[in-house]
């Protein structure tokens, strides 16, 4: 009997044969011990812990800093698989970008009715403040998290995009750095892409972002709301790798419409900052007049194109989920094309009919609130009770404008360590892309989120979660060319790194 | 009418202050009811002056002073041309479609008693024009004026509880409610030439416009119950206050701030241009 469930390793055979390509992954995962495979994983679990890779729980006390559960089994994707993927995340960047700078400026997307004008200018994330601004080189979504899940082997699925200021991307860098060190020999069986690369190509995309006023080596800073946030770790860690200044709003001043850094030797003046502080905290004067974390004057900077603001101020309108439900004809619109990579099935219960089936079908539908993220504000209908379906649907009855609906998804599963040996586990996947000046690039990588119990779909690492590292294999051409020598290199270049 | 505006902003500190950074939007721009022929900007210190365009087409001023500063003066003045067109808003730089203007913000959101109140007045006219005519009125005759009450932010639900308010929460109680019937709606900060003779104000004005299908952006003074005519310059336009007020600043240096505005708006004489 086929299983229910596609497996990234075993395909539907249960655990008999492996996919072509994927035969070496599921020796190692056969051969190796389990007792042994814990081991590392307490050991790479023991390292984040001692970095310092926590997040707080939202609603749990402030001691509940947690460490995301790691695992060790890595997750595979063959070159050819990749390509695919890669090329359709590139189109839907592009679109996603030529979004932001239509709706702020010319607005034709929706004089050409394709998507309804009220969706846009009337959602929170449409910000009337920088209603005009056209960033340097059209990009607003400098750096993008889609969010995706598999359904089988060349069924992809966007579910989400992340325009704001994505998170995760050290869970990337720190969960191959693990790998390397604990599972050596997967990177000799293997030719594996570098994800290190990813500083590299942010530092470049930083560079080419910079206002024309900017040097040719322009100052680029991270601004955090400090380590009190929940994703500090990743301000710092991501400062460290590209060799930048970490700042806080105190750090920053700005003066005569320019901002500049305070430091021992004087004022610095400041190009791009990359801010993981959201929009509404950015500039107390023009938003959030009770800001604490932003800098006052800042956004009259970069009306004035004097600093370039990494993600430009106004992407949430693209973040939203009832958006998300025209991406494909917003890709079509911008790029002329089909989109590549295909949208989940949604319903929008702002349209009548849409409302009526998502009300008579909530058990076996995903529910989720339009402006909601990190799986809250979010129903999964096949494992709620019968309580906290009716809750919902008064909710969506309440502001059908508010939620859109989904199929519950047979997410692919991938081997991952539990308590009774290797068993398939539902994934889902966060690649990075970077859009500059210099065209669109994804990173050979991303983040992989496991839900560890077992048949769970929720994957949120603040709903019990889990990541592992998603290794994306070189074209088999290259593997003869270069035979293992260059692999032992490349691996061991990247270990390098980790000490 | 020719207008003369002098808008006087003193600031007093009681601690040395090492920076200042504000942003002021005091700058009208020019459309059919008025024309700007003059307008500056002064400052009584040393200080960096840049001028900007927001989201919504409002000139704005960015002003950084460095300390120590103890006190400070602002000197807005100039001259503006107007004319009465019953509170029509033609020529205008619009750079936003009036759906934007149908959403809420903190302080102009709609409560359930502003929510009936409106559509009380929804029932009773079916006319567009002489529905916000008729909300004018009723917010004109129902809200108090109080021009003693401190300009503290109140949003418009606790105005319009306490039945009482400034210019301001007027405006903020019209867009919640406009808003609440489907009207998109703004408020809009500027200056009123009164023709009662007092020339010397505390503070300079608000009132709020509305987006008429046939007619376009169609103002409406609910603390005085008019049209804008040619007693009135526009100077910016936004959700609610927060985003049209005259002066949105930081400070950095302790201790506290004493600020008083004197806003003169007389009728100009000729002989006074050059």
């Amino acid at each position: 009997m086929a299983a229910k469930f596609f497996d990234e390793i075993w395909g539907y055979s249960r655990g008999r044969k492996p996919r072509p390509g994927f035969e070496e992954i599921a020796h190692w995962i056969r051969s190796t011990p389990k007792k042994e495979m814990r081991r590392r994983q307490d050991s790479a679990e023991a390292a984040f812990r001692q970095l310092g890779i926590t997040f707080n729980v939202y609603g749990e006390d402030e001691e509940a800093e947690r460490i995301i559960p790691f695992d060790i089994v890595p997750r595979v994707f063959a070159a050819d698989e990749w390509a695919r993927l890669s090329e359709g995340l590139e189109q839907r960047v592009n679109a996603l970008n030529a979004f932001l700078v239509d709706v702020y400026n010319d607005r034709k997307i929706l004089a050409d009715g394709v998507v309804p004008s009220d969706l846009v200018l009337g959602n929170p994330g449409f910000t009337p403040a920088v209603n005009g601004i056209r960033p340097p080189h059209g990009v607003f979504a400098h750096i993008a998290g889609i969010d995706m899940v598999r359904t089988g082997p060349d069924e992809f699925y966007v579910l989400e995009d992340n325009a704001r200021t994505p998170s995760g991307v050290s869970y990337m860098l720190e969960n191959r750095e693990a790998m390397l060190r604990l599972c050596p020999e997967l990177f000799e069986m293997f030719e594996v892409e570098p994800v290190d690369r990813y500083t590299d190509a942010l530092r470049e995309m930083m560079q080419s972002v910079a206002p024309e006023s900017a040097p040719k080596d322009p100052v680029c800073v991270i601004l955090t709301p400090g380590h009190f946030n929940s994703a500090f770790y990743e301000h710092s860690f991501l400062a460290d790798n590209l060799g930048i200044e970490l700042v806080e709003a105190a750090d920053l001043i700005v003066d005569d419409d320019i901002v500049w850094m305070r430091t021992i030797g004087g004022r610095k003046r400041v190009d791009v900052i990359y801010r993981r502080i959201d929009d509404d905290f950015l500039d107390p004067l023009v938003f959030r007049p009770d800001s604490m974390l932003g800098v006052p004057g800042l956004m009259a900077a970069y009306f004035a194109g004097n600093v370039t603001i990494i993600n430009a101020p106004g992407g949430g309108i693209a973040d939203d989920k009832a958006i998300y439900s025209y991406m494909p004809e917003i890709v079509k619109y911008y790029t002329g094309e089909e989109a590549k990579l295909p949208n989940v099935e949604t319903w929008r219960c702002r349209e009548p009919d849409a409302l009526k089936y998502v009300l008579e079908n909530m058990a076996d539908l995903v529910v989720k609130k339009v402006d909601g993220s990190g799986g809250y504000g979010m129903l999964v209908g096949p494992s709620a009770t019968s309580e906290e379906v009716d809750e919902f649907k008064k909710a969506v009855k309440a502001n059908p404008n508010g939620y859109i609906a989904q199929p519950t998804l047979a997410l692919s599963t991938v081997p991952t360590l539990g308590e009774k040996g290797v068993k398939g586990r539902h994934v889902d996947f966060r690649p990075f892309v970077l859009s500059g000046a210099n065209g669109v690039e994804t990173v050979k990588g991303g983040l992989t989120r496991v839900a560890l119990r077992e048949g769970s779909l929720v994957v949120n690492s603040s709903q019990g979660g889990g990541t592992k590292d998603s290794l994306v294999l070189r074209p088999p051409r290259d593997q003869k060319q270069s035979q293992s020598q260059d692999g032992r290199s490349q691996s061991q270049s990247q270990a390098k790194g980790g000490s | 009418m020719r207008l003369d505006i002098e808008h006087v902003t003193h600031y007093a500190f009681t601690e040395p202050q090492r920076r200042l950074v504000q942003l002021l939007r005091a700058t009208p721009s020019s459309f059919a009811a008025q024309h700007v022929v003059d307008w500056h900007i002064d400052v009584d210190c040393d200080a960096r002056i840049r001028p900007g365009r927001d989201g919504y087409g409002n000139h704005y001023t960015m002003l950084y002073v460095d300390g120590p500063v103890e006190a400070i003066e602002l000197t807005v003045s100039g001259e503006v041309l107007t004319d009465n067109r019953h509170g029509m808003i033609e020529d205008a730089n619009e750079p936003l479609p009036p759906p934007v203007f149908l959403r809420s913000t903190g302080l102009s959101q709609a409560d359930d008693a502003i929510r009936s109140f409106a559509r009380d007045v929804e029932n009773a006219e079916s006319d567009p024009l002489k529905r916000m005519h008729l909300l004018m009125e009723r917010l004109l005759n129902e809200i108090r004026f109080e021009p003693t009450l401190d300009a503290v932010e109140r949003d418009a639900a606790t105005a319009f509880a306490a039945n009482r308010g400034v210019c301001q929460d007027h405006a903020h109680i019209f867009c919640a409610a406009a808003r609440a019937i489907g009207t998109p709606a703004r408020y809009i900060s500027g200056h009123l030439f009164r023709r009662d003779g007092a020339t010397e104000q505390e503070a300079s004005h608000a009132w709020a416009e509305a987006w008429l299908e046939d007619l376009g952006w169609v103002g409406f003074d609910p603390a005085n119950g008019i049209s804008p005519d040619d007693a009135y310059v526009r100077i910016a336009c936004g959700l609610d206050y927060r985003e049209a007020a005259p002066v949105a600043g930081r400070r950095l240096g302790g201790g506290d701030e004493r600020m008083r505005v004197d806003v003169r708006v007389t009728e100009a004489h000729m002989q006074h241009q050059q």
